[in-house]
């Protein structure tokens, strides 16, 4: 009876953020679903009648749409390939016994903290500035011409901005994965007189394959949908428009809300496939 | 003999990782020093590093022409706001989950996080629209209430982690000794519930602070926090580097200095508990 009674109070303790959750979810949901079959143009004519599949089969065959998901992907792969190859070998690093470990540390970890939108201004004003830039400073001491970088190289700025923010999380989670090997696995392998590579193909990387396999996860979910960093260094041009930022011009800019809603759709459904797989891992972490 | 080669080592690994560090850290300490300087050594050819002469005109600038401190207020108050209402609705439910569970908790734990998967760019015309009909857009209130919503997954799951950490022994010793449920939570559970919701707590704020989708789209005057302050400085006139550094420098303290009492917290609470 105390049990039945239990689980009464913990249904309605529950209950408060389970039904915000609901609501937050289906609400805006199917509204998105709703507009996504309408010809809806808030500006010129407002609801102007359903038109079935129109939006979808327009969002993908606009000339913007390919480039879109390339961006998209680009941005995503590289940022991922940068990240995690760089955080295992700095994680790797900051795993050796050293002076001032903390403080190491500390300075590696910061530019998580730093809010999308500073990061972004930073990088482009202050370092990829083709005349006042400190790149073209050093670019100059060297030589050689400075680089428009947000114009020439707009892919390539956007991956380093990105991917600056984004080595600390891949870093500390595999500094955090590592530290959990069992250090006389490793040292009986190096009396076994294993070579450090074999080591680290054969016992170091295995060890942190679930890891990796989370970092890439989890990135990927919040890369797909990265804004801030191209709404104020390119605003979507020279090549940048990503996904979110196509259905964000489509939606907010001109006011295309049929159109916007059906790439919105879109987005939901590639941002779940990739999370499919992370609630799998994670499901199974709750097991255990 | 082994010592030796041990201590070298040690000093190298040392100096490498100072340099990567430091490396690492560059962009924000440049941030930091060109915010002292004047408009025109903060362009100096070649750049200045310590050698320039230290002024405070650019902070005092900004708080001037662009009221900095209304921004940094909305920001304490749309961070602060959104953890503090999720936390308060978070408890419960997580400590219902981890006290009370149920063949039904993990489902209910994996569709919370499923929420936020959900891209916000998917949602963000019908979430425009009712703050428009409900009168929330550019307030505080209704930014408090997304951030809220985006971040309660991970208020839940990390409270879960950690309360399921607190033997359940304890609060059936509790029980036995007839203490009501009243009484569990408050004068058994909380103190030993501290720490993770401090730290919860900690981490949400940071999250919630650096929002950078909702907080621009969803604000213009009024509401706007410093993520939206700092998004002004990108149509730039005239010489503003020194004055960008100095309104970055403003944005960007205060959650370095409470990331760094986080770090711990930070894999738990964004592998949802599958990295620890």
């Amino acid at each position: 009876m105390a049990t039945q009674h239990s689980r009464s109070v913990a249904r309605l303790m529950m209950a408060p953020a389970v039904v915000l959750l609901l609501g937050w979810m289906l609400v805006p949901l199917t509204m998105t679903l709703y507009f996504s079959f309408k010809k809806y143009l808030p500006l010129r004519g407002g609801d102007l009648g359903w038109v079935g599949f129109d939006n979808y089969i327009r969002f993908v065959s606009s000339s913007s749409f390919w480039p879109a998901v390339q961006a998209t992907l680009t941005i995503v792969g590289g940022v991922l390939i940068i990240t995690v190859i760089l955080g295992v070998l700095l994680a790797m690093l900051l795993d050796q016994p050293m002076w001032g470990q903390g403080v190491v540390r500390i300075l590696v970890i910061a530019p998580f903290f730093v809010m999308p939108t500073v990061s972004a201004l930073v990088w482009k004003n202050m370092f990829m500035d083709p005349v006042n830039g400190l790149l073209a400073h050093l670019w100059r001491f060297f030589g050689a011409e400075p680089v428009s970088w947000l114009s020439e190289a707009s892919m390539t700025s956007i991956i380093m901005i990105v991917s600056w923010q984004w080595l600390p999380f891949a870093t500390l989670i595999l500094l955090t994965a590592i530290q959990s090997l069992d250090s006389e696995q490793l040292e009986a392998a190096e009396m076994d007189g294993a070579p450090p590579l074999k080591r680290f193909f054969h016992i170091i990387l295995p060890h942190l394959s679930r890891a990796i396999t989370i970092v890439i996860l989890i990135q990927t979910i919040f890369l797909l949908s990265i804004f801030a960093e191209i709404f104020v260094t390119t605003g979507g041009a020279f090549g940048t428009r990503t996904l979110t930022y196509l259905i964000f011009q489509r939606v907010l800019e001109s006011q295309n809300v049929g159109l916007g809603s059906a790439g919105g759709v879109y987005a939901i459904i590639l941002a779940n496939i990739v999370a499919i797989f992370l609630m799998r891992i994670v499901g199974k972490n709750l097991d255990a | 003999m082994a010592r030796a080669v041990t201590s070298r080592r040690k000093t190298l690994n040392t100096a490498l990782a100072w340099a990567v560090g430091l490396l690492i850290f560059f962009p924000i300490l440049w941030t930091i020093l060109t915010s002292f300087k004047t408009e025109a050594q903060a362009i100096a050819s070649p750049p200045l590093f310590l050698n320039f002469d230290w002024t405070l005109e650019n902070y005092a600038i900004v708080q001037e022409r662009s009221d900095y401190m209304r921004f940094l207020w909305n920001s304490v108050i749309i961070a602060g706001g959104s953890t503090i209402l999720g936390v308060i609705i978070a408890v419960p439910a997580a400590w219902a989950m981890a006290f009370v569970p149920s063949k039904r908790t993990k489902d209910i734990l994996l569709w919370m996080l499923s929420t936020k998967m959900l891209p916000a760019v998917g949602v963000l015309y019908p979430i425009y629209l009712l703050f428009i009909q409900l009168g929330l857009l550019d307030t505080r209130g209704g930014l408090v209430v997304v951030l809220m919503l985006i971040n309660l997954p991970i208020i839940v799951w990390m409270l879960y982690t950690y309360f399921r950490e607190i033997p359940g022994e304890i609060l059936e010793a509790a029980r036995m000794d007839g203490a009501t449920l009243k009484e569990e939570i408050l004068y058994v559970l909380t103190p030993m519930a501290v720490p993770g919701i401090a730290s919860t707590v900690l981490l949400n704020f940071i999250l919630a602070w650096n929002e950078a989708f909702w907080t621009l789209n969803l604000t213009a005057v009024d509401a706007a926090p410093l993520t939206a302050f700092i998004a002004s400085y990108s149509s730039p006139e005239g010489l503003f580097f020194a004055k960008l550094s100095a309104a970055s420098t403003m944005a960007i303290a205060p959650i370095l200095i409470l990331g760094w009492f986080s770090q711990k917290q930070l894999v738990r609470g964004l592998t949802f508990g599958a990295v620890k």
